[in-house]
């Protein structure tokens, strides 16, 4: 669409821009209406795409002259719309990180990611999803000559925990868009690796973007294709079965047919398995509670380094309540939340990983799972 | 509706140093143990009486939160059930600076799973008069022409229409009376989404709306559907005639 700016001289050429006007319905922005339009003075007129050709011509034949005020005007009101910020641009070109986003634009910023700062992360497969979808994790590793722990973190184990896997993507910017300023986080990649797998529920997380939107499970079926989805949570080999599980299909902490019978479970257990000396924490992201998570679920018998657990939790929950005032509770699960077995963050303990958490992000229930787009940057920030 | 203040012979109160709670049943007969509020079994009733608070007072103008849980103890009563004593602070999600205190009573009767728990508040402070805006919600509604029906609030993102958040808050009414009446010290419900509304214009000076609401269950992770009918009048307040657990879930 163009916007033309015409100075008609004589009555007559008055008379044909209303016609032109009354006939293509064309959109007058000065003045308002078709009748205003004055001999001398300045008409606006905003022609569609599909119309500038004729509109032109017309325009030549009757000798009435014109100057192209806005060549584009979707271009302009592009410009126009506040979407982004310039600085997340850098990071992978223009992804808007405030708004949730479908798996396949997930898939495509990974590529992206990895390809604007392959100095500093390389993209990994872990293994596939029950319908065949590649799982992937990002390794943001900086080049050095010692090998160096790692920090995991995954994030939408449940599909309907849409802010999980945002925070996922929030984090991998913020790192990188931060690292060579933020003395901090130099710090951390002097020393440390990250490991961040953004979805591990692919199957479950694309079904609630089509299907059902609060759908927590996978999708695997049981009993004959009748019913559909294990709760990956409860799939792990910690107490499997033992306590807050359903062996009925239907439910939504069903855990499954045995310990790892998924293949999601299966494909983290496995990496974490071969990389566990290396790892030093095991965070994994869920919503909503606002909670730290501590082990266990299955029983209230606390772990052998309760104590530095629950010190690092309360001050992490400290530094978060700093930001926004969101106050967030600290402590077992079995103690703070309900029991439950299976869990990945419980499997990572017992198998020998020292700091082991679950993270409940915002809100409290207010909104629950359906949390609004614009709480994604406060939410994602407080949690960094 | 006249909160009942509580306070009657309750012995003086422990000094606060959190205790972990005694199994259920475990506690001796008439005395309330303190109980760390971050923990569930606290954290589970509080949500109730929130729940029957937003039924008793909430209303298209308003909607109440929990800010904090103060305070919590439990008494293990012989032959009657669990009573918790609990100390909440809590702000209106529309004046989010403004707080009041309340102080509540939750007692889930023994062995019942048919019986709803009995809620007694009473409530320090003041809230936010709502008397314009519901008069205005009132009349808006009944010149509606064509009754008013609206799905999935909020949105799949989160978002609500801002002429679509009086029947959000409504949505909270009617959640919260099914939720306190569905409550069980096993159990903690959230309303997830207004799934479906629908306006049924009346002959009285009522408004009725028919609800399907999603209800999530925090121990079990179900979301479960349920049909509520609200009744709702400026002056009179809310009431549900009907409300019932609908057919088998999306889960």
């Amino acid at each position: 669409d163009q916007v033309l700016h015409i100075v008609p001289e004589t009555i007559q050429q008055v008379q044909h821009l209303q016609l032109l006007c009354s006939t293509f319905m064309l959109d007058l922005w000065k003045p308002l209406l078709p009748e205003d339009i004055r001999a001398g003075e300045d008409l606006h007129i905003r022609v569609p795409a599909p119309l500038v050709q004729e509109m032109k011509d017309s325009l030549a034949q009757h000798m009435i002259s014109y100057r192209v005020l806005i060549p584009d005007v979707q271009k302009l009101v592009d410009q126009s719309m506040p979407r982004e910020r310039s600085s997340h641009r850098q990071v992978s070109g223009g992804y808007v990180y405030t708004e949730y986003h479908p798996m396949e634009e997930i898939y495509q910023w990974m590529t992206q990611i990895q390809k604007n700062n392959s100095e500093l992360v390389t993209q990994h497969i872990l293994g596939k999803t029950f319908e065949n979808r590649t799982m992937y994790y990002l390794q943001i590793s900086q080049p050095s000559n010692k090998t160096k722990k790692i920090i995991w973190m995954d994030c939408g184990i449940h599909a309907r925990e849409w802010i999980s896997p945002a925070f996922c993507q929030w984090f991998v910017k913020e790192i990188l868009q931060n690292y060579k300023t933020d003395p901090k986080i130099s710090r951390f990649l002097q020393n440390l690796d990250f490991y961040v797998l953004p979805v591990l529920n692919i199957d479950g997380y694309i079904y609630s973007w089509e299907e059902d939107r609060l759908w927590r499970k996978s999708r695997s079926p049981y009993e004959n294709g009748t019913c559909y989805g294990t709760d990956l949570n409860r799939n792990f080999n910690s107490s499997w079965g033992s306590v807050g599980v359903s062996f009925n299909c239907s439910s939504d902490v069903f855990c499954g047919s045995g310990p790892e019978s998924e293949p999601e479970t299966r494909a983290v257990a496995q990496f974490i398995k071969s990389k566990k000396s290396d790892i030093l924490c095991y965070l994994t992201i869920h919503s909503y509670g606002q909670l730290i998570l501590t082990p266990y679920g299955s029983t209230t018998k606390p772990p052998s380094n309760n104590e530095e657990l629950m010190q690092v939790a309360k001050e992490a929950a400290a530094a978060l309540k700093g930001k926004y005032g969101t106050s967030y509770r600290v402590g077992s699960t079995a103690s703070i939340l309900y029991s439950n077995s299976g869990s990945s963050r419980d499997w990572a303990h017992t198998i020998g990983i020292p700091l082991s958490y679950t993270f409940e992000l915002r809100d409290t229930g207010t909104h629950g799972f359906v949390l609004p787009a614009d709480q994604i940057q406060p939410t994602c920030e407080e949690t960094m | 509706m006249s909160p009942v203040p509580c306070g009657d012979a309750l012995p003086p109160p422990r000094p606060l140093r959190p205790r972990p709670a005694l199994p259920a049943g475990g506690g001796s007969g008439a005395r309330a143990m303190e109980l760390p509020p971050g923990h569930f079994p606290a954290a589970r009733a509080a949500a109730v009486a929130v729940e029957y608070l937003r039924y008793l007072r909430g209303g298209p103008g308003s909607g109440l939160r929990l800010r904090e849980l103060q305070r919590a103890r439990r008494q293990d009563i012989d032959d009657v059930g669990h009573k918790y004593y609990l100390e909440l602070e809590l702000e209106d999600v529309l004046d989010k600076d403004r707080t009041v205190s309340c102080t509540a009573e939750v007692l889930y009767h023994l062995g019942s799973k048919t019986s709803a728990p009995d809620v007694q508040l009473t409530v320090q402070g003041e809230l936010r008069s709502t008397e314009e805006a519901d008069k205005e919600f009132y009349n808006r509604i009944r010149s509606l022409e064509k009754e008013l029906v609206a799905e999935n609030i909020p949105d799949s993102h989160g978002n609500v229409p801002p002429e679509l958040e009086p029947i959000h808050l409504l949505a909270w009414v009617a959640s919260g009376y099914v939720i306190w009446q569905n409550s069980t010290e096993n159990t903690k419900f959230h309303l997830a989404q207004v799934k479906h509304v629908k306006q049924v214009k009346r002959n009285d000076e009522d408004l009725q709306f028919d609800f399907v609401l999603l209800l999530h269950e925090m121990v079990s992770q179900e979301v479960l559907p349920w049909e509520v009918t609200l009744l709702w009048h400026p002056q009179r307040g809310a009431r549900v005639p009907q409300s019932r657990a609908a057919g088998a879930g999306s889960s």
